[in-house]
């Protein structure tokens, strides 16, 4: 039975996948483009040579992070909206360390890195805190954080970090994740060495989840709290460890932003859209950390290729997003067809 | 004879199991009709497959003779067959008579729905069988046996002429069990027939006319009830002989483990509902609370174990005070609780079964060490419990949820022995498992008392509370207002007891 639900679980994105690459053909042809020229435009600006990969790699990185941030949280039952706030103090943490820090890089780097995780950490422990203590559900709660830190990023841009300026200083290169060496070898693309972080991230995440006391607990608080109060497990606690920590993956993706692709920050006139997206990437690799990464890859992929469709196929960009947006719609229509066939079953026994 | 119902040969399978094996019941008109069999021998999915939510691979549907082909529940309904659901299915904010028209509402001339003349249909419905249900109350303001009684409305409404009842009494209090069996009663007087799924013997000889037995899929046969006995009906449910009589030895009560003194809680609602209780719970006895659902009990247990906190009072274990501690540090002093509810709180369903073994354990060595889980010693505990405790499971990665409901108490009471604590406590044990499931249960209760452990019985049934407790402790409106030995007493006085009737005072100092 096991057995089973894993391969269904593994089968339904892919045929999600499959059909909203189909269903993006579709439009394609009805509205007058050739489909086979325009994925083979996606493929190339995905893969095509050596800059467009490391591009894809560099855009998958932080994608990988939030949908850690966005699975974490759901495996113990909480829905992180949040994770949108969380990369925007992480990134300005990171920077902002970057910049006012002097150290060697052993030292620097790691201490940004760190410095957007825990400003990411803060910015999961409100809601977790208010979800803990009070009962106010942390949608409402994430959703507000999130406006909190785009405002508040963008007038410590302006009035701490700088004199009115629209973006900071480029960051000390000892706390720079820039590598000239994969620059070197993908012409120059933007990749630097976070998509190892990424990575790591999500082994420390199966790690925790799977392996540990804390991914036994937090889990159980997830499926029922009862019986965890019951058993003896602090389910405040639980659910504000699960927030900080899902925080922590989203603050991280901010740091890979701001170490890793720009070297600073800006000031933002909208989100990053990285939480929001994240999302959309937990919900198609099932909450699970391998499942995140390969979500996280094929969202990096379908973003960077776009970017090739209009010169390559004349295919406008917004399509890109509407095929995104017909993977995202079959992954969360075949789970509730899935929903509706269990529930079926269960009135039927 | 004439029947209005007669599944002839019927045979279902499922992936890996057959779930119904050949088997044949004939309903005849006016009469109540048992369908005895253990958890899991197949009775809901026979009924179900009566009911159209499955469809049989072999054998014959007949409807007053005539074949049929049921394919879903509306064509059941059109037949005249109604399905009282052991899990009601009412909305809660309803009124009584918006859940019974759902789906089938009477409509005006301009296409509103006309709930004046519904609620007169179901009021008069509701006299003619004496059933005493007011149709503007909503759900959520009426007793489980009220809802029941609209789930029987419900299906009169849409003219059922076959009812089946799934289960009814598992989730009834004696008094209501006895107003059911009147309702069942009138029903047949006004010519409907009914089917009785059950697995309680002692209903069965009461109400019922015959009786077909499954066992383990395969139909056993059909009995007169008048030509029987409980005896004859439980080895033939069973497939052995079962002893009703729990066998132990008198007790040997030591010294006080459980000491709770002038405990007062309140309950969700803020309401006072334990005042100033005191009980005393020795080594080597088993101690039964009796008394009528919400009287308390329920807040007693969590304060015990420090699901809820008390306003005062004191609770001492092995003289350690455990007023208001944490339920982890109540269980590391060693108290074991078999939760009244195992889904809300004796189980993560979504847990496999070695998962849910460790619930209180996953933390100490050797399930972990420093919070890294070592999969491999929890599913050797888990394997080793299984074999002991006869937990019936394709294997200990099983999720808990796939589990039949005695199998997923034995599971519990697997977890909660095998710790060995000095207090036991068993809120409601047996509620809807079968005999021998309750058989197996009671014998580990009393294995813990011989063991010199202090074991804390709460149940409902009085059958139960009579024939394992050493003790009985009656509780009423929050207080222990009486202590009786089993062997000096009765159910009539228990019950009277249980009521808050002083009068037996008298009759207990003889």
């Amino acid at each position: 039975m096991t057995s089973n639900n894993k391969l269904f679980a593994l089968i339904i994105p892919v045929i999600s996948v499959f059909l909203g690459l189909l269903a993006g053909a579709i439009i394609m042809l009805l509205s007058g483009y050739n489909p086979i020229e325009g994925y083979s435009a996606l493929w190339r600006g995905a893969f095509g040579d050596a800059f467009t990969i490391g591009e894809t790699i560099r855009r998958t990185t932080p994608l990988i992070l939030t949908g850690l941030a966005v699975a974490f949280a759901f495996r113990s039952g909480l829905f992180n909206i949040g994770a949108e706030g969380q990369v925007i103090v992480g990134w300005l943490a990171a920077v902002w360390v970057g910049l006012a820090i002097e150290a060697p890089m052993i030292i620097h780097l790691p201490l940004a890195v760190l410095a957007g995780a825990l400003a990411g950490g803060l910015w999961g422990f409100v809601p977790g805190l208010l979800k803990a203590k009070l009962g106010v559900h942390e949608v409402i709660i994430t959703i507000m954080m999130n406006y909190i830190a785009l405002y508040i990023s963008n007038e410590i841009i302006r009035s701490v970090l700088t004199d009115h300026a629209t973006k900071t200083d480029q960051i000390a290169s000892s706390a720079s994740l820039a590598s000239e060496w994969l620059q070197g070898l993908t012409y120059y693309s933007r990749i630097h060495y976070g998509f190892l972080i990424a990575i790591f991230a999500a082994v420390i995440m199966w790690f925790l989840i799977q392996r540990t006391t804390i991914g036994y607990e937090l889990k159980a608080v997830g499926f029922n709290q009862h019986a965890s109060k019951y058993s003896g497990m602090n389910v405040s606690k639980n659910i504000i460890i699960s927030m900080v920590i899902a925080g922590g993956f989203a603050g991280l993706a901010g740091a890979m932003e701001g170490l890793g692709t720009y070297g600073n920050i800006h000031l933002m006139s909208g989100f990053t859209n990285l939480g929001f997206d994240g999302i959309a990437v937990a919900l198609l690799g099932a909450n699970n950390a391998f499942g995140v990464v390969l979500a996280a890859l094929l969202f990096g992929v379908l973003k960077e290729g776009a970017g090739e469709m209009p010169t390559g196929a004349g295919v406008p960009t917004e399509l890109v997003d509407i095929i995104i947006a017909l993977i995202i719609f079959f992954v969360a229509s075949s789970y509730i067809i899935r929903w509706a066939l269990l529930r079926f079953k269960k009135e039927g026994k | 004879m004439d029947y209005v119902i007669e599944m002839l040969n019927i045979r279902k399978e499922f992936p890996g199991i057959v779930a119904n094996d050949n088997i044949n019941i004939q309903l005849k008109k006016g009469e109540i009709h048992a369908l005895l069999g253990e958890n899991g021998a197949g009775k809901s999915t026979l009924m179900n497959v009566l009911f159209g939510l499955y469809q049989p691979e072999k054998g014959q549907i007949r409807v007053k003779g005539e074949t049929v082909k049921i394919t879903n529940p509306n064509i059941a309904n059109d037949l005249g067959i109604g399905m009282v659901h052991q899990h009601f299915m009412l909305v809660e904010p309803f009124t009584v008579t918006q859940n019974i028209i759902l789906g089938n509402e009477p409509k005006t001339k301009t296409g509103r729905i006309n709930i004046k003349k519904a609620e007169q249909e179901i009021q008069e419905l509701s006299d003619r069988y004496g059933l005493k249900v007011d149709p503007s109350a909503k759900i959520k303001d009426i007793s489980v046996g009220m809802q029941q009684r609209v789930e029987i409305l419900k299906t009169l409404y849409r003219g059922a002429e076959v009812l089946i009842f799934d289960e009814p009494t598992a989730v009834l209090t004696p008094q209501e069990i006895t107003e059911l069996m009147e309702i069942m009663r009138s029903l047949i007087k006004e010519g409907k027939s009914i089917i009785l799924i059950t697995h309680k013997l002692k209903e069965i000889m009461e109400v019922c006319d015959r009786c077909t037995v499954i066992r383990k899929g395969k139909g056993i046969g059909t009995v007169d009830v008048k030509n029987t006995n409980v005896n004859e009906l439980a080895s033939l449910m069973v497939g052995r002989e079962v002893s009703f009589e729990t066998e132990k030895k008198p007790a040997q009560p030591k010294d006080v483990v459980l000491s709770v003194k002038d405990l007062k809680v309140k309950d969700a609602r803020k309401v006072d509902s334990v005042k100033e209780l005191n009980l005393e719970v020795r080594a080597g006895e088993i101690v039964g609370i009796a008394g009528i659902d919400g009287n308390g009990q329920t807040e007693l247990i969590e304060a015990i174990t420090g699901l809820t906190k008390s306003q005062s009072g004191k609770i001492m274990l092995n003289n350690k005070d455990i007023t208001n501690k944490t339920p982890r540090k109540v269980t590391e002093s060693g108290v074991g609780h078999i939760p009244q509810d195992r889904h809300k709180y004796g189980l993560v369903l979504d847990y496999t079964v070695g998962e849910n073994i460790v619930l209180q354990t996953y933390y100490q060595k050797p399930y972990s060490k420093n919070t890294i889980l070592n999969h491999k010693e929890i599913y050797q505990k888990a394997e080793e419990l299984i074999e002991q405790f006869d937990v019936r499971t394709p294997s200990a990665y099983t999720p808990a949820r796939a589990l039949s409901g005695g199998n997923q108490q034995k599971a519990i009471i697997a977890r909660e022995v095998d710790r060995s604590p000095d207090l036991l406590i068993a809120a409601q044990p047996t509620r809807g498992l079968d005999v021998g499931a309750i058989e197996f249960i009671h014998k580990k209760l009393i294995e813990e008392r011989d063991k010199g452990k202090a074991v804390l019985l709460i149940s409902f049934e009085l059958d139960e509370i009579l024939d394992v407790s050493d003790r009985i402790a009656v509780m009423f409106d929050g207080k222990i207002v009486s202590s009786v030995k089993p062997e000096d007493t009765n159910e009539q006085e228990l019950g009277l007891l249980m009521a808050g009737s002083q009068t037996t005072k008298a009759g207990d100092s003889k």
